[in-house]
């Protein structure tokens, strides 16, 4: 979330799109109830379901599973032609007057550059024009026809409300209330926040429509805002701290990132992600990221960390390609792969086509499970008739199963989706023998060291360097993890002006990510999180509830990363000349007596920078402000265009109608094989969706006696009209198959879904909850993703999940 | 007059109204309260945050057990956790049935392993568990680490072997398992984001 639960009350009006927070996150959803009832607020939903979330709206629209492109691309249109746009902000504060390469180009569903036999962008053309003095060039007239603004107002211009109902099914005139009422918030007395979860990533073109609700956002002003923002309601209790922290193949803690093999040269590697202002006096905070570096890697390797050495680059994995998921389950398919560890991870349940995932795992010659709960994956080999039909005897993978503890019996942090690190505490022993993760690693680790240290082997020297100060090595203790993530000095830190002053003795614990150096001198292992536990103790732990501006950023509640930051770019809430958009809602504010910013929130900004110096509030861009156009750093475009999942019920994307290579997310990774695997419409001609129940999380629940009473058996949910042409009952047992394979489930007939007409045709949804499998407490049922695509989105590989096509018969 | 919760059911069974109660000089509401506090008077609290969805609902579990070293604490009872800024004492159906989830039949007690090709687990101790998965690790990294690639330039991963880290478990978790996984050289390396 750019914001947070509670600053959801500050709104006017919410959109909850791509996301059912009523039903999946109920105790934030009050935020918005609370909205409504003291705000004034109102509620838009657009969902294929006319969900809790809708049920409780002012204005429901219904949309065709996969197509929200084309609908926020119509809200652009809307806004653009109705010039309902907060014009003041976005010509201070977005690239709209910048001039971009006159080779630059779209044309029949392609950006310049498309290699169709690669799948891929050649994107040397999707960036700006440089002027002589080293800057991009602007043209604040917006005159030019190469300036952002004009380049996006052409291409979003084909956005119209009727090819927003031919594509999406929504009906033009609840498009055009929709877009009405959030373009409302375009003045700077009116807010809106977006709400959105996995029904907007779980999409081959996810992170693109994501794009598209923020460029909606910034065209009404309402980034920075309390009360508006972007906000991702992510979907379990620590993936924002396991994601900040880095825990994917190609980052590093702090949202750094790794080497590719290409980049062997450390000064390069430094230089190329710590770019120059592209734009005269802009700040470019990622220039520091020498110093986050080098304080990382002086937490994990000490003084193996040299600045000779290169602080141990040769230490890092050099990157030939990702290895998300999609590859890693791809290459074990293949049986590249020999081992695997998941770690409170049940990917049997997880990951999309569980035929191929089971086959897959069924490869290696180990696997180790650490969790709490007996998993679907940990007993992959096992035959449990229909839900699991294979022969443990030809399964000649050695599984380790090795017991970790919960939530209610470790002491630590995790991190909620406003970024609210909250300390926890200890109430029982495990059950058994039980242990925790950080003693289960280091169970694992010593072992590793000892053996490499007694015989050697590859490439021992990090290894046998890594950091391990724990006082008891086999039971590292969250709070001197808690420490190490914080970082400290390992020298005397001196006062630049008073070399004779010593500001932080060796050994303190930092105050701040903005006290790293870059010469050795700290060590801090996840830069984000500085300022967590500092020398006045655990900050995380903090406890105070006061509000005292009655805004809902109490900030002395835990400690939200950055800086104890509760709404990121909210110098954004100000107008370049310092003063609050909204004198009602103040949040950050220059005072030009004390000659700095300061307000109800810790300043996103650089204090002392007074507006008349003319930084802009996107202090993490080299241009200093923000981009409707991408340049280079999606794969699939600089501005978002729609395209039909892959498997779609029309068989056609309406946009490009003669290109069928511009039919489904051109720049998509597909493996040989899967494309072989996706239906059509023909064979499977009903668009399906995934998604959770509130009675269930994920897939831990069903492990839940009081959980599994109240939701014990598998459904799928299908409309009337669907059921009455199908001879469907509500209770039926019906067979859902996809071109992957088939459940069985009862069929609950709802007036909840609806059909749509879509180019022509008649689309039935068909809603399949998630929560069951085979080990549990719960009826057994058959496992979801059994019926799901193995593609994911074309930038971040989240499986589509949500949008996939089936067949529905009686069972 | 005191009455435990089943001595007031049993009263108010036989045929006494709630108001004729009140009138007979004892309240229903003080005789509940008086057991509310029965139940969890010999409890020790401790904050804690839900682990299910990502509002991050502060709890409080009620433990039998004083925290001294010798008493076995034993968790009986979770709520919402009222001074929580978000979600202010509430919680969800998810949230409700915590309980249920740390006592759940299908938490796993010991190590195991099931050897290729068996039908049944097999319960094996720490020691034993680390040292064969060490042993596993080693010999495939060992086997295939790719120190240079192809151009001759220095790598140093390791591919063959994968780790999926979690969701739901702590930031210090989280951290160490990095710092570990990177040291190996893995680059097969995910979490729960995408899915």
């Amino acid at each position: 979330m750019t914001n947070h639960w509670t600053d959801i009350k500050n709104a006017d009006v919410i959109l909850i799109m791509g996301g059912n927070a009523a039903e999946a996150h109920p105790c934030g959803f009050k935020w918005v109830t609370e909205a409504k009832a003291k705000n004034k607020a109102r509620l838009v939903v657009v969902d294929p379901r006319f969900t809790r979330s809708a049920a409780l709206a002012d204005l429901y629209a219904p949309i065709r599973t996969g197509t929200d492109i084309a609908f926020l691309g119509g809200v652009i249109h809307y806004l653009i032609t109705s010039n309902k746009v907060h014009l003041d902000y976005i010509k201070s504060y977005t690239d709209m007057s910048y001039l971009v390469k006159e080779e630059f180009a779209f044309a029949d569903g392609f950006f310049s550059g498309y290699d169709a036999e690669k799948r891929k962008y050649d994107k040397s053309t999707w960036e700006y024009q440089i002027g002589e003095d080293g800057y991009v060039r602007t043209d604040p007239s917006l005159e030019n026809p190469r300036c952002v603004w004009n380049l996006m107002k052409a291409h979003f211009s084909r956005y119209t409300p009727e090819v927003v109902e031919n594509i999406c099914g929504t009906p033009k005139d609840k498009f055009l209330q929709v877009a009405e009422l959030l373009a409302s918030t375009h003045t700077p007395d009116r807010v809106m926040t977006m709400l959105y979860a996995l029904g907007w990533t779980q999409h081959s073109v996810g992170s693109q429509i994501i794009r598209t609700a923020a460029m909606v956002q910034l065209l009404l002003g309402n980034i920075g805002r309390a009360g508006g923002g972007v906000n991702a309601l992510r979907g379990h209790s620590n993936i924002q701290g396991l994601t900040d922290l880095g825990l994917l193949s190609n980052l590093l803690p702090g949202y750094m990132t790794l080497p590719g093999e290409k980049e062997t040269d450390y000064e390069q590697y430094i230089a190329r992600r710590a770019p120059k202002p592209m734009r005269p006096g802009q700040l470019s905070y990622w220039q520091n990221y020498g110093k986050f570096h080098v304080s990382l890697m002086k937490a994990w390797y000490g003084a193996a960390a040299t600045k000779e050495n290169n602080w141990a680059f040769d230490y890092l994995p050099k990157l030939d390609k990702t290895y998300d998921v999609l590859q890693v389950f791809e290459l074990m398919h293949q049986g590249k792969m020999n081992g695997y560890v998941a770690q409170g991870f049940n990917p049997l349940n997880s990951f999309p086509n569980k035929a191929k995932v089971g086959a897959a795992l069924g490869k290696l010659k180990y696997l180790v499970i650490i969790d709490p709960l007996a998993t679907e994956t940990s007993e992959f080999w096992q035959n449990y008739g229909e839900f699991n039909d294979v022969d443990p005897a030809k399964i000649q993978t050695t599984v380790f199963r090795l017991p970790s503890t919960c939530f209610a019996e470790e002491d630590g942090a995790i991190i909620n989706s406003g970024r609210w690190m909250q300390w926890h505490w200890k109430g029982a022993e495990p059950p058994g023998e039980a242990k925790s993760d950080p003693e289960i690693m280091a169970g694992i680790f010593l072992r590793l060291k000892e053996m490499y240290k007694k015989d050697g082997g590859a490439f021992p020297d990090p290894i046998l360097n890594l950091t391990w100060a724990h006082k008891v090595p086999f039971e590292p203790s969250p709070e001197e993890l808690a420490k190490e993530y914080n970082g400290k000095t390992l020298a005397d830190q001196t006062d630049p002006k008073d070399p004779t002053k010593v500001l932080k003795k060796a050994g303190e614990l930092l105050d701040g990510f903005a006290q790293l150096k870059d010469d050795g001198s700290t060590a801090c292992g996840c830069w984000i999180f500085s300022g967590a536990w500092t020398e006045k103790g655990n900050m995380m732990a903090r406890r105070d509830n006061a509000d005292p501006y009655h805004n809902g950023q109490t900030l002395g509640w835990a400690f939200a990363w950055p800086a104890n930051r509760r709404i990121l770019y909210n110098r954004a809430a100000a107008d370049p000349a310092g003063k609050p958009w909204d004198p009602k809602r103040k949040q950050v504010w220059w005072d030009a007596a004390g000659g700095k910013w300061v307000g109800s929130d810790v300043p996103d900004f650089k204090v002392d920078s007074a507006p008349e110096d003319g930084m802009g509030p996107f202090i993490m861009n080299p241009e200093g402000i923000a981009r409707f156009f991408a340049r280079n750093m999606m794969n699939e475009g600089p501005f978002p265009e729609h395209y039909e999942p892959f498997e779609t019920p029309i068989g056609v994307n309406p946009m490009h109608r003669n290109n069928p290579k511009a039919t489904s997310n051109p720049a998509a990774r597909v493996f040989k094989g899967d494309m072989e695997a996706f239906g059509t419409a023909k064979e499977f001609p009903y668009a399906a969706t995934t998604y959770r129940l509130t009675e269930h999380f994920h897939y831990w629940t069903k492990h839940v006696e009081s959980n599994a009473i109240i939701q014990p058996e598998q459904f799928v949910e299908i409309g009337e009209a669907l059921a009455a042409e199908k001879g469907i009952k509500a209770g039926d047992k019906v067979k859902v198959s996809s071109n992957r394979g088939y459940i069985k489930a009862v069929a609950v007939v709802t007036k909840r879904i609806k059909p749509l007409k879509v180019d022509g045709k008649t689309v039935h949804h068909v809603g399949i909850p998630l929560h069951w499998g085979f080990k549990g407490v719960a009826k057994n049922g058959f496992i979801t993703n059994t019926l799901t695509p193995f593609v994911g989105d074309g930038n971040t590989q989240t499986p589509e999940f949500k949008s996939f096509l089936v067949n529905v018969e009686k069972a | 007059m005191q009455l435990s919760r089943r001595q007031f059911f049993k009263v108010a069974a036989g045929g006494l109204t709630g108001s004729s109660l009140v009138a007979m000089g004892f309240s229903p509401t003080a005789a509940l309260a008086e057991v509310r506090t029965f139940k969890l008077a010999r409890t020790t609290e401790t904050r804690n945050t839900c682990p299910y969805c990502s509002v991050g609902c502060g709890i409080i579990m009620y433990s039998l057990g004083d925290r001294a070293k010798n008493a076995h604490a034993e968790i009986i009872h979770i709520e919402g956790d009222p001074d929580h800024p978000v979600n202010r004492g509430t919680l969800c159906p998810k949230g409700a049935g915590l309980l249920d989830f740390v006592h759940s039949k299908n938490r796993l007690k010991y190590p195991e392993v099931r050897e290729p090709g068996s039908k049944e687990w097999k319960r094996i101790g720490w020691d034993e568990a680390f040292g064969r998965i060490a042993k596993l690790m080693k010999e495939d990294r060992d086997a295939n680490f790719v120190a240079r690639n192809a151009e001759g330039v220095t790598v140093n991963r390791w591919l063959t072997t994968g780790f999926l880290a979690a969701s739901a478990s702590s930031n210090e978790s989280g951290y160490i398992t990095h710092k570990v996984v990177r040291s190996l050289g893995m680059l097969a390396f995910d979490n729960q984001a995408r899915v």
